[in-house]
């Protein structure tokens, strides 16, 4: 078999939002509304959750322009569309302003995995904005889940023990789960090579 | 899970753009600095959101008119991009979905954040999108976009380009890129295109022109395939019964 190479990436630049959201920056006569806005609906089962953060740059500011995706699994842990219409795929823009960006969304059940062990509740991040020059994967992982996460087979690659906080979501008073990306200092976000 | 195929193959950082490079200057702060951890693909990264050709409006695939008033047209040069979606064993991609966005004719972006001076062309909005068809082929059409002039050094200009979001049939094939046109001088002074490490990795993203494809008095034609990331055909992967 013929080994091909993957396309080279580039920057999603200053104006992804013109291909990925339109909508979100004022091009509102193409597509009747942003890919990814919504991703949950009335029949879906399962905790309704909202989870919203920034990502910040190595200056501690947070970055205006960034895109953010998230994939994650049902409530019963299962990828794809299920029949109750529950994508599993959001997409928001950072705020103009602020950077922050909310998905409101439902909480993934844990996930099989090869090793037989399950994979701890935990969403997919793909972040990408100018002066990245490739999308960066992370995960969010749920901060009432301590015991899965003791037996997650993903979380057990991190050799710096010390660094699995920084996937951590935190729970706060309003109610959401905030969770912050850092893409440089001491806070430095684990980023994965998949 | 009837899935008996094995995992993605690793990636080839010998081709793809590290996240520091200095002469890209944004890249300096928002670079990560410690090494990635290492991830054999799981489900989660081996699934990924799949899309309906249904959710397509019928003027997606055409820039050229997606935005302008009624019976108007965007101004420039009017051209087709088409080619290949594929992966890295060679299989055709089908219903990738392909996001495009570019500036227009003069080199404009329509988006509050963008200072240049050339002006807007009112009947051209930027955005396209289009889905494979059943063996990985797409096509759209637009105007070819101005090269740009952009905040780095004093002096740095965008060769022209449109920008690509693919989805292919997982998370873990995610990728967004920049098409160049063939013969552009700006391409090889361009400190983005620069981060890519590899020369022929680089010129695989400089779409040839395509006379065969033309549209006589119509529209020239550019061709652009992109290789996704491939999964290993193993047959006897390390995996408890019933995964
Ligand atoms: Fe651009």
């Amino acid at each position: 078999m013929s080994k091909l190479f993957e396309s080279a990436s580039q920057t999603a630049g200053p104006y992804v939002h013109i291909g990925c959201v339109p909508n979100f920056c004022g091009i509102s006569d193409v597509y009747p509304n942003d890919l990814g806005e919504r991703m949950v609906t009335d029949a879906a089962p399962g905790e309704r959750i909202s989870i919203t953060g920034a990502v910040f740059d190595g200056t501690g500011a947070p970055l205006k322009d960034v895109l953010v995706e998230i994939w994650q699994a049902n409530s019963d842990g299962h990828y794809g569309n299920d029949a109750s219409g529950f994508t599993g795929w959001g997409r928001q823009a950072g705020h103009g302003e602020t950077g922050t960006w909310q998905f409101d969304t439902i909480k993934p059940g844990p996930v099989a995995h090869a090793s037989g062990h399950l994979m701890a509740p935990h969403i997919t991040f793909w972040i990408v904005a100018r002066g990245i020059n490739i999308g960066l994967h992370t995960r969010m992982y749920f901060p009432e889940d301590a015991a899965a996460h003791a037996d997650d087979p993903v979380l057990a690659r991190i050799e710096d023990k010390s660094r699995i906080a920084t996937l951590l979501a935190s729970r706060a008073d309003d109610g959401m789960y905030h969770f912050n990306i850092h893409l440089q200092g001491p806070q430095e976000t684990v980023f994965f090579d998949v | 899970m009837t899935d008996t195929k094995g995992g993605y193959m690793a990636r080839d950082w010998t081709r793809q753009p590290p996240a520091l490079t200095p002469r890209y200057k944004t890249s300096l702060t928002r670079s990560p600095r410690l090494a990635k951890i290492s991830l054999p693909s799981t489900l989660s990264e081996e699934t990924g959101p799949v899309f309906d050709q249904n959710m397509l409006g019928p003027l997606d695939n055409d820039l050229i008119t997606n935005f302008a008033a009624p019976g108007e047209m965007a101004l420039g040069p009017r051209i087709i991009v088409h080619g290949h979606v594929l992966d890295e064993t060679g299989r055709g991609v089908p219903n990738a979905l392909i996001e495009v966005w570019q500036a227009n004719a003069g080199g404009r972006y329509r988006h509050k954040n963008e200072g240049y001076l050339a002006p807007l062309d009112p009947h051209f909005g930027g955005c396209g999108r289009v889905m494979t068809d059943e063996q990985g082929h797409y096509s759209f059409r637009t105007v070819k976009p101005g090269p740009y002039p952009w905040p780095n050094g004093v002096n740095d200009w965008r060769p022209a380009h449109i920008h690509f979001s693919v989805f292919g049939q997982s998370f873990a094939q995610r990728l967004i890129t920049q098409m160049y046109f063939e013969g552009d001088p700006l391409i090889w002074r361009c400190p983005i295109v620069a981060a890519i490490p590899d020369r022929d990795a680089t010129e695989r993203l400089i779409a040839p022109l395509d006379m065969q494809h033309t549209i006589p008095m119509d529209a020239q034609a550019y061709r652009f395939d992109i290789v996704l990331r491939g999964r290993r055909a193993s047959y006897f992967e390390n995996r408890p019964e019933g995964m």
